[in-house]
């Protein structure tokens, strides 16, 4: 027997919500139901949705589940998670919720709670008029498992939604390998390279993080620059003739400097700079930024 | 109330079987191969163990090598019969065996063989046409299981050893389901190699035999000592070869009663089998028995019970103190239902929710008529779950019948 928790055995043993909706043609009220699965499968859930459609919340949850027992339990326990929330929460449960709200599941048998939340996906997709676009990749690119009808894209989503490791935690999932096994290996190609484009990106981060850790310990280790009042207005004025202003002229705007006080610059827009929208990220990011770089770090930039 | 309907998983021992087995486990532990009157009472015992074997399959003694288990008869007939006929490589087996066989075929295939699985119909039984257009003279070997372990249908294999051995082939019968319940009497069979085991007739698990036909070219598949004629090394389980020769014995006398009208009014296990599956089906809605038009087992009936799944009826089924087994992929590593009642090709709505019962002679009445009084009520609350209904649900299926890939 598998080892499922009591709270598994419970809900099977005693479920809540079992059953279908019936549309009562409620003013403010929607009642819809999404199915994946199939009796071919060996599993199957209608998930029902009953919508105040106002307030975009769930007002009760119902479903008709063929299939074991921890596939009963996981239908049975969606519709307590649901019950009360709005569409957009919902679609924030995933499989994990559910197996996290059953005290666990088996490895084997996760594909259950996956179950429930594709379900819900559907439920909600629909309701909202976008059924067809819900997961369109899934169903495009190679198809990997024929026994189940997963595609290669699919079996990358999953294993990369939830961090699997190995092809019987993919099987588990989301059953692809599970039949005549002839796509194992095919799955297990694609877990290698899901993998590998996974540590390359963790090799890049490393890579950025490393750099610019080296640039922020350069920079903290470099020798505070000392400049005497006349030096530092000189400079400036320096790095706003040579370096800023041509930049400005060459977009019909110009800026002079008007005063020094401590580290506090204060500049005077003039031509098309004067009353630009975009004066405040010239000021931030052409000047301010440019004399920090080249003069102090501790300047301040202020247009009058 | 524990109703213990499992008993092709394996079956209880045998009370008379433990009594006789137990000396061997405490005062009588000499090793059967040793020099001395100690080794040698333990020896006589053993050997009185293998003419009981012998004389339910009516065979000679030293036909019989004793084994571990039914795994281990199967990989040795496979890989002896081989060896016998090195320049043949083709192996025709069924689709519907045991995987002791069908794991064993296809590393073979691996290793340059051609193996033909024969198919199944509907019934869960062979075309013996399809096994004449499959043999020829490179065949080397032709196994089939004497009885299947899921449906109880019993393959014709007096008929496919005649037709094999036109051929020059070598027959192998895995029979660890029918050894017991079925008459056999090798004295006068084509068969060459067959398995049985310890655990599937009241005696305990890890004992088996291979029956080796007299004057076969047999390989032995375990080397080192010579016990077992050389044909099998490792010192003897004797404690469970003395219990295998006990439940033996007793499998034929319970055989030969079988036949005898005046064993009374208790009825036999094939009674309460019928009694069981016939109160089902007249009970339950929309359910069959699978393989029920073949001929079958005494004690088996696997009855699908459509529109529900079946490790949720072994469930509920559990909670009634009831111990069955379902051809359910859930109840299993592997996603895919029974590779037995896909190959019959059965539709999905009885694939997924087939439950085998079965019975042994220790199955009494009262525990079948628990199991009538629940059963309907177990299906009607999976049922009251499940949103298939009928045949109509046009969500039903794209595929309606399992196909014997």
């Amino acid at each position: 027997m598998w080892d499922y928790s009591e709270k598994v055995l419970d809900l099977f043993y005693n479920p809540v919500n079992q059953g279908a909706i019936e549309d009562g043609n409620e003013p403010d009220v929607a009642v819809v139901f999404g199915e994946v699965g199939s009796i071919a499968c060996g599993d199957a859930l209608r998930l029902h949705l009953k919508v105040q459609v106002s307030k975009d919340q769930i007002l009760d949850a119902r479903f008709q589940t063929f299939g074991c027992t921890s596939a009963i339990a996981s239908s049975s326990a969606l519709t307590e998670i649901i019950k009360g929330k709005t569409l957009d929460e919902a679609l924030n449960i995933n499989n994990h919720d559910i197996a996290e709200y059953l005290g666990g599941l088996p490895e084997a048998k996760m594909h259950c709670s996956v179950m429930g939340q594709e379900a819900l996906e559907a439920a909600i997709y629909k309701y909202r008029g976008i059924e067809v676009e819900h997961h369109d990749e899934d169903d495009e690119g190679t198809l990997l498992c024929k026994c189940f009808g997963v595609t290669e894209n699919k079996v990358r989503r999953f294993i990369l939604e939830n961090d699997l490791q190995t092809v019987e935690q993919v099987t588990n999932y989301i059953k692809a390998g599970g039949g005549c096994g002839s796509c194992l290996a095919g799955i297990e190609d694609v877990l290698i390279e899901v993998q590998k484009e996974a540590a390359d990106s963790v090799r890049v981060a490393a890579s950025v993080a490393l750099k610019q850790e080296a640039a922020a310990t350069a920079v903290a280790e470099a020798p505070v620059r000392t400049l005497t009042t006349l030096q530092k207005i000189t400079l400036i004025q320096q790095v706003i003739d040579e370096e800023i202003r041509p930049v400005l002229i060459a977009d019909g705007g110009d800026v002079e400097l008007h005063d020094v006080d401590g580290d506090r610059v204060l500049v005077k827009l003039t031509g098309a700079c004067n009353g630009c929208a975009s004066s405040g990220d010239t000021v931030k990011y052409a000047i301010a930024a440019q004399l920090r770089d080249r003069v102090l770090p501790t300047l301040t930039v202020e247009a009058i | 109330m524990v109703v213990y309907l499992d008993n092709n998983a394996t079956t209880k021992i045998d009370p008379a079987v433990l009594e006789a087995m137990l000396p061997y486990l405490s005062e009588l532990y000499g090793n059967p191969s040793s020099m001395h009157s100690f080794g040698g009472q333990v020896k006589t015992a053993l050997e009185a163990a293998r003419a009981q074997v012998a004389s339910l399959l009516g065979a000679q003694d030293t036909e019989i090598i004793f084994n571990s288990c039914g795994s281990e008869g199967n990989n040795t007939a496979i890989h002896a019969a081989l060896a016998a006929q090195p320049e043949k490589r083709h192996i025709i087996t069924t689709a519907v065996e045991h995987p002791a066989i069908l794991s064993v075929c296809k590393h073979l295939e691996k290793k340059g063989y051609d193996v033909t699985y024969l198919s199944v119909d509907r019934q869960g039984q062979l075309d013996l046409m399809e096994l004449e257009a499959a043999l020829t003279g490179g065949t080397a070997l032709v196994t089939t299981m004497y009885a299947n372990n899921e449906t109880g249908v019993v393959f014709p294999v007096e008929a496919i050893a005649l037709m094999a051995k036109e051929y020059g082939a070598t027959v192998h019968v895995d029979a660890v389901q029918a050894v017991g319940k079925l008459p056999i009497d090798l004295s006068r069979s084509a068969i060459d190699l067959l398995t049985l085991s310890g655990h599937k007739l009241h005696a305990p698990k890890g004992i088996g035999a291979l029956y080796v036909r007299k004057g076969f070219r047999f390989r032995p598949f375990l080397l080192g000592g010579h016990q077992e004629r050389g044909r099998r090394a490792g010192t003897q389980n004797v404690a469970s070869i003395v219990a295998l020769g006990k439940a033996a014995a007793i499998a034929e006398l319970d055989l030969a009663q079988g036949t005898d009208p005046s064993k009374g009014s208790v009825p036999s296990e094939a009674a309460l089998r019928d009694l069981l599956q016939r109160e089902l089906l007249a009970t339950i809605p929309d359910c069959e028995v699978n393989g029920g038009n073949s001929p079958r087992l005494p004690n088996t009936t696997n009855i699908g019970f459509k529109y529900i799944e079946g490790e949720a009826i072994l469930y509920m089924l559990n909670r009634e103190g009831i111990c069955a087994s379902s051809g359910s992929a859930c109840t299993s590593g592997s996603l895919d239902p029974s590779h037995v009642l896909m190959a019959m090709g059965l539709p999905y709505t009885i694939l997924h929710g087939s439950i085998r019962f079965s019975l042994s002679r220790f199955t009494t009445e009262a525990e079948i008529q628990h199991v009538l009084a629940v059963m309907p009520g177990i299906v009607d609350r999976l049922r009251a779950l499940s949103p298939f209904n009928n045949d109509q649900a046009d969500w039903l299926q794209e595929r309606d019948v399992a196909l014997a890939t």
